[in-house]
């Protein structure tokens, strides 16, 4: 891959969007038959899965609380998701966002509910095209929902980073590679940051500037967040959908 | 890493000092534990930094080698950073492979070092596509006192503006020091009950539900930030961490690092 010369033409980004513009997000909620909830998550050409196990049993016993659940969250990279093929399992890398989204996510659980058991998060990336984290974030999210965890709300992912001066919505895989800057947020819908990560250089006007684009962009994916499940439940309730 | 322990009374002390404005050792909220580099304490590397903040002391070591370009850069030198809660700095540090509070550690001193640019990668070729300057850097944590990031960053760029390329020892010409642009500095505050503390003890750490660490430049610019723990902030919180860091950053480079 090269560097193409420009990532911004005329205030258009190389694949057609403004800079405040997020890529094209599809929801499907409930895929796996096995897991308590589950979502699968397209977010531009990233391609993820969440499913969710619990409340369940702790094993190992030793890692259990007895006065809250204790929440596990498995970021994984499929083999065949990127350019060159990754080798299997955890890598550093994997690990780190793992612990980060797990935090992102723990503040909207109410972990109290469940002593002594534990929420099971696992996300596979099928396909990776930049921000899988978030991706991943945004389908744990629903997954948890539609497992029936009780939460304070859902949480919405979405990065800004900066490509040729400019500070830009959500990159894609180019702008990521050859941008300037990438800063990806999470965050709840009243405004409450649960991730905050940032690589590159920003000036302090610029940091500011993002953080508010960062947020309108999840508070637009929240919306579609919602609409996904209320679309499953409300024909739930219905009695359209007998399984 | 479990948990450290602490008895609620403790936590009861350090949460109503905070209310009244004050910490347990008597530092204001934005105030750094002494703080004290010794650099090239370890003569068998190619650099290296001592540094004590507080209690928590840190020993990293720079070793440089010849080594292949990855494929994909192949004028530019490599850096790896790698980190190690041993059982030696703790009672709640477990031996065996470096776990996730580790490698986060290990990863946000390395992003900080990478992303500031402040190593001249492309300086550290010899011969594209085939020899490299490859460049590790080591921290060993021995005393954990709280807030290792900041420790753990300060130590890694004062071993690197003390190391020098072992040209000599690899028959490749004359040794240089490593080639340096910037000087980037971590600054980590941590949210208690909605007051914003720079640099947490031990203790100020364990109750904190949630870390910040901005990695600031030279230029004021930023070139690295990192959330960690379950509490979330809020914007105006994190604008004020990132206001304050910066400011302090300024102050640390020119007390302890000046080229």
């Amino acid at each position: 891959m090269v560097k193409p010369e420009k990532l911004i033409e005329n205030g258009i980004r190389l694949d057609g969007r403004k800079p405040d513009e997020i890529r094209p997000i599809k929801i499907k909620v409930g895929v796996l038959n096995r897991a308590d909830g589950s979502c699968y998550f397209e977010f531009g050409g990233n391609k993820v899965i969440a499913a969710v196990y619990g409340p369940r049993e702790v094993h190992p016993r030793h890692q259990q609380k007895s006065t809250s659940a204790v929440v596990r969250y498995r970021y994984n990279m499929a083999s065949f998701s990127v350019e060159e093929r990754k080798r299997p399992g955890p890598d550093r890398r994997s690990i780190e966002v793992s612990k980060v989204s797990r935090e992102a996510l723990e503040p909207v659980i109410f972990q109290e509910y469940f002593p002594r058991s534990a929420i099971d998060i696992f996300v596979e990336v099928l396909q990776a095209d930049a921000g899988t984290r978030t991706a991943g974030i945004n389908a744990a999210s629903i997954a948890l929902a539609d497992a029936g965890i009780p939460m304070k709300s859902l949480v919405s992912a979405c990065a800004v980073g900066k490509v040729d001066d400019t500070l830009v919505l959500d990159l894609n895989k180019d702008e990521d590679n050859y941008g300037q800057a990438d800063m990806p947020i999470a965050m709840t819908p009243d405004g409450k940051i649960t991730l905050l990560q940032m690589d590159g250089h920003l000036t302090r006007d610029e940091f500011r500037e993002g953080l508010e684009m960062a947020k309108k962009g999840c508070l637009e994916i929240a919306q579609l967040q919602r609409t996904a499940l209320m679309e499953k439940y409300s024909s739930l309730m219905e009695g359209e959908v007998n399984e | 890493m479990s948990n450290e322990i602490m008895s609620e009374l403790r936590k009861d002390y350090i949460y109503n000092l905070m209310i009244k404005g004050e910490r347990e050792d008597g530092r204001k909220f934005d105030e750094y534990r002494e703080i004290t580099i010794d650099t090239n304490v370890i003569e068998k590397a190619e650099g290296s930094a001592r540094v004590k903040l507080g209690d928590t002391h840190v020993v990293v070591g720079v070793k440089i080698q010849t080594g292949t370009p990855f494929p994909d850069t192949p004028d530019k030198g490599v850096i790896i950073t790698n980190l190690e809660l041993i059982p030696l700095a703790s009672p709640v540090f477990e031996s065996g492979p470096p776990r996730e509070d580790a490698i986060e550690l290990a990863r946000v001193v390395d992003r900080g070092i990478r992303e500031s640019e402040s190593i001249d990668l492309s300086k550290l070729c010899i011969t594209p596509g085939e020899k490299v300057w490859m460049v590790f850097i080591d921290v060993h944590v021995l005393d954990d006192g709280g807030n290792i990031m900041d420790a753990a960053s300060l130590g890694a760029i004062a071993a690197l503006m003390t190391a020098k390329l072992p040209a000599q020892k690899f028959g490749v010409g004359e040794d240089t020091p490593v080639p340096m642009r910037d000087v980037p500095v971590a600054v980590t505050a941590v949210e208690i009950g909605g007051a914003i503390m720079l640099d947490p003890s031990l203790d100020e750490q364990s109750i904190s539900g949630t870390k910040l660490t901005v990695i600031s430049n030279q230029d004021g610019g930023l070139s690295g930030m990192q959330k960690s723990g379950v509490s979330p902030l809020t914007t105006e919180q994190i604008n004020y961490i990132v206001d304050i860091s910066i400011e302090k950053a300024k102050e640390l480079r020119e007390k302890f690092l000046e080229i």
